[in-house]
């Protein structure tokens, strides 16, 4: 889950990393109380909403207002925005970059620092920017700091402001679960003091019922999605008009993978994943007949999720409720020949290999 | 021969008495598996089917000698039961348990290094020597034994694979379901250094998605220390970028972990790949 800058940078509080005093603004009646000049940005989960307008500053009322106006609600890559954070503006000396993130390969948590900070990490150059891994079972330590500060090149007293940022930052990472805590910029006030200017906070979905003080994540669903979401269903929408049953991730993937090679485009993907409830395989094949594609594609491979099962629940919903596009079926694996007797008067379309049920659903579709 | 687990391998499940400890248990009898305990906190004194169920992890080494455990607890306690079977002195520890916070993952796998212990999962179907024995929720009628090593990050596309390569007449060696997480216990290298030292083993099948960098690293890896032939699949050639499709590790970001890259890295040491999962078989077939 992806937290909004104001509410990572409330843990940042929470964890006495400094931050800009600010608050939330919900209409022009909030902005009176804020010293001059300040900052209004939109809340969005997603970067670059400077360069979208979503981030201006203020010097007096009526320019406030004039942006609030503008700012609220405007649309910054398909977010819309519902949330604006007003800042008093600080005095920066320095720009540096944070941040803690999950390195895949070796399975540790990574810290990485660099004196350019303010822009896009990527466009940084590898060379400077200085990296630090932390074996999860010790947790950050001295020599962790000691090895990555000096690399800044930062006057003493801010050295010692960076590294105390270093730890906590650490300790956040850790007790919230986080994939992702970065600080872009963090600052050198001109107070010499250190101060979180932005911040991007990830939390681990998994681990989310360790954390019952943040607010859950406002995702805008469509019905569809959301229907999916209640029953327990893997659900994805893409642009395409084949409606795609499957079980499990790989094979879902392989599935797309093979339609796009005869030229189908794959819409609506359910995955049954692990599921031997024919009632569930009921639920989704519903599902998937209200999203209307032009074609179902059902590629099930049974191991745990038996193919009698399934084939059970699409013959139920097809002899009940009918069905009004062409169904395609390839079935292998456990209980294979069950299946397809249960399916054989379904007035279904077979496919032999994965190739030919791809080929049909896509030349179908067309 | 076969890697990881083998006709020594004595098992004990965690978490043995819930629906699907049952079940597999009993799956896993059927394909051979030497079953000797289950650990169910409070539970203990109890059985399933013949195998006896204990309290803890402790008591059922002790009175079992068992070397390799089943962890089918839910997520919550997963990292509770790594622990404890890695401190009870088990040396293969096989995680089925999907949604496991990877700070929990990121912990256990560290520890399982410092016990010299394998440790394969999370969020995997486990793995099966054909023949000898199977540790995990991977249907058993797909295998034959014989003499392809196979190692995965998804499970029910490995079935397709082996399901295919058995259609054949190639037998597998052993089969390991690496998992779809972020964070993993056995890699695809540690599988490649397994399987080449294995000499049942004549070839190799690496089953990979988008995602990480996982099969950059592998290829790298076998241009200077596999020499048995490698084969390949890679799932999400087509998936859009930034699209989760399901596993946690399966998302593209920033351009990194995209198919074209690992098939690019795949064919520079000089993997072969194939288009559809089932063509796996067919390479196999003609390279002998």
């Amino acid at each position: 889950m992806k937290l909004f800058e104001y509410q990572g940078k409330e843990l940042f509080s929470k964890y006495g990393i400094a931050v800009p005093n600010g608050k939330l603004v919900n209409s022009e009646k909030d902005l009176s109380d804020l010293k001059f000049p300040f900052v209004l940005k939109a809340q969005v989960p997603i970067g670059g909403r400077g360069k979208a307008g979503g981030i201006k500053s203020a010097d007096n009322l009526n320019e406030a207002k004039e942006h609030f106006s503008k700012i609220m609600g405007m649309d910054i890559k398909g977010y819309t925005v519902r949330k604006v954070l007003a800042e008093e503006k600080v005095g920066i000396k320095k720009e540096l970059y944070l941040s803690i993130t999950l390195d895949r390969s070796k399975r540790m948590p990574l810290i990485m620092a660099s004196g350019k900070g303010g822009m896009d990490i990527e466009s940084v150059p590898d060379k400077e920017i200085f990296k630090e891994w932390v074996n999860p079972l010790i947790g950050i330590q001295p020599f962790h700091i000691r090895s990555i500060v000096p690399k800044l090149k930062l006057e003493k007293e801010e050295g010692k402001e960076v590294a105390k940022i270093i730890s906590k930052i650490y300790k956040m990472f850790r007790e919230y679960d986080c994939e992702l805590v970065e600080i872009n910029p963090l600052i050198i006030t001109k107070e010499e003091g250190a101060m979180a200017l932005d911040s991007k906070v990830n939390i681990n979905d998994d681990a989310l019922y360790r954390h019952p003080d943040l607010e859950p994540e406002l995702v805008e669903l469509t019905p569809l999605e959301q229907d999916a979401k209640e029953k327990g269903i893997a659900f994805i929408q893409l642009e395409g008009n084949i409606g795609v049953i499957a079980n499990g991730a790989g094979l879902t993937m392989a599935t797309l993978d093979a339609l796009t090679n005869y030229k189908g485009k794959g819409g609506v993907f359910l995955d049954l994943g692990g599921t031997d409830d024919p009632e569930k395989v009921k639920q989704a094949f519903e599902l998937m007949k209200k999203a209307k594609p032009k074609v179902i594609f059902l590629n099930l491979f049974g191991g745990i999720t038996k193919c009698d099962t399934v084939a059970k629940g699409v013959k139920d919903v097809i002899t009940k409720e009918g069905i009004d596009c062409p169904v395609i079926t390839r079935i292998k694996g456990c209980n294979e020949t069950e299946a397809k007797d249960i399916l054989k008067d379904a007035g279904l379309i077979t496919g032999a290999t994965l190739q030919d049920a791809a080929q049909k659903s896509s030349d179908l579709a067309r | 021969m076969a890697i990881f687990v083998d006709k020594k391998s004595r098992v004990l499940v965690q978490g043995a008495t819930g629906h699907q400890g049952v079940y597999h248990i009993g799956a896993m009898q059927e394909f051979g598996t030497n079953v000797v305990a289950g650990v169910t906190p409070g539970k203990g004194g109890q059985k399933v089917g013949k195998v006896p169920i204990f309290n803890d992890v402790f008591e059922g080494v002790d009175a079992t000698d068992a070397n390799t455990s089943l962890i089918l607890v839910p997520a919550r306690f997963a990292k509770d039961a790594v622990f404890e079977a890695l401190d009870a002195g088990i040396k293969t520890v096989v995680v089925i348990t999907e949604n496991i916070p990877f700070h929990d993952a990121m912990e256990f796998v560290h520890y399982s290094k410092y016990k010299d212990a394998v440790l394969i999962g999370p969020n995997c179907p486990g793995i099966a020597s054909p023949g000898k024995t199977k540790i995990g929720i991977l249907p058993g009628q797909i295998f034959k034994e014989g003499n392809v090593g196979v190692a995965s990050r998804s499970g029910t596309l490995t079935y397709e694979i082996v399901n295919s390569l058995t259609e054949k007449g190639i037998g597998q060696s052993t089969c390991v379901g690496l998992g779809g997480d972020p964070i993993i216990g056995t890699t695809f290298i540690d599988s490649l250094n397994a399987f080449e030292k294995d000499p049942e083993t004549k070839s190799i099948v690496l089953v990979g998605e988008i995602g990480g960098t996982a099969e950059e690293e592998a290829a790298e890896h076998i241009i200077n220390h596999i020499s048995k032939p490698v084969f390949a699949f890679i799932a999400g050639r087509t998936a859009p970028p930034g699209k989760r499709m399901g596993h946690a590790g399966a998302i593209i970001a920033r351009g990194k972990g995209t198919a074209e890259s690992k098939i690019k890295a795949f064919k520079k040491a000089n993997v072969e790949i194939a288009k559809f999962p089932t063509d796996i078989a067919d390479l196999i077939e003609k390279s002998v």
